[in-house]
């Protein structure tokens, strides 16, 4: 897991750079909860551009950053979801929350 | 039915760090139904879902073994994950998507909407108390594909 922070901004990049089940997701949402309460970003967002392989495990990572993100007044979103990815996401209903962003590098 | 071509038993204790093993094993074991890309990723994924369960809601905290059973026909993979845990009271109710019992895990409660999603059958059975085995099936259909096309270049 790789963290860029954009000061200027209030922007906290988390890009995920492991497999995304039960066994990653314990320590990948420990490092990403204590970037999100150092930094305080108004958006945070999630890059998921090295991800290979994410089961359900990624769903519940992604619910819990969004509810430690709204708790510090940010909101979350997503970029570089594959359409693997992107077909989990969608059964659990999770898009309608936290939605996908093209790219978090023109916003910057 | 088709007779059995290939079957593989696997068991291990039930860590986490096993979920990766048990599903690339599986994948690796599948691959010689020569699938595509996306049948491969299903059936990674159902593998995860399966053997998560049974390492967080079967044992818990406990180390237990999981038994993975895999076997091949000619065009079809059928999976079995068993564990010797706790049980599912009520299957119904567990199956049914965002109902979990660990939302203090984060558990999203979409392990078996994700099962019945990427594979083509899934059975549970599960007495309270003695453990739980999921059976699940999928057809490789590249196979068939693959199969018809030789006979046209034949």
């Amino acid at each position: 897991m790789n963290v860029k922070h954009f000061v200027e901004d209030k922007l906290l990049v988390i890009e995920i750079t492991e497999d995304l089940d039960h066994h990653a997701t314990e320590k990948i949402r420990r490092r990403a909860d204590y970037e999100i309460q150092r930094f305080m970003p108004k958006r945070v967002i999630f890059d998921f551009n090295r991800v290979v392989f994410m089961d359900s495990a990624g769903v519940g990572l992604i619910i819990g950053r969004y509810k430690t993100a709204c708790c510090y007044g940010g909101t979350l979103e997503m970029v570089n979801v594959s359409p693997k990815l992107k077909r989990i996401f969608e059964m659990a209903g999770l898009l309608k929350i936290i939605p996908i962003v093209d790219s978090y590098k023109e916003v910057v | 039915m088709s007779s059995i071509k290939n079957e593989m038993k696997l068991e291990f204790l039930s860590k986490s760090s096993n979920e990766s093993f048990a599903r690339i094993a599986v994948a690796a074991f599948a691959s010689q139904l020569d699938p595509t890309i996306e049948e491969i990723a299903d059936i990674k994924t159902a593998v995860s879902e399966a053997v998560t369960n049974s390492i967080i809601h079967g044992y818990s905290d406990t180390d237990g073994i999981v038994k993975v059973i895999a076997r091949l026909t000619d065009d079809e993979i059928e999976i079995e994950i068993s564990d010797t845990g706790i049980g599912i009271e009520n299957i119904e109710e567990a199956k049914a998507p965002l109902f979990t019992t660990k939302s203090n895990l984060e558990r999203s409660g979409m392990g078996f909407t994700i099962m019945e999603n990427f594979m083509d059958n899934l059975k549970v059975e599960s007495i309270s108390g003695l453990g739980t085995k999921i059976t699940m099936k999928k057809k490789i259909k590249s196979h068939e594909r693959i199969n018809s096309k030789y006979i046209e270049i034949k």
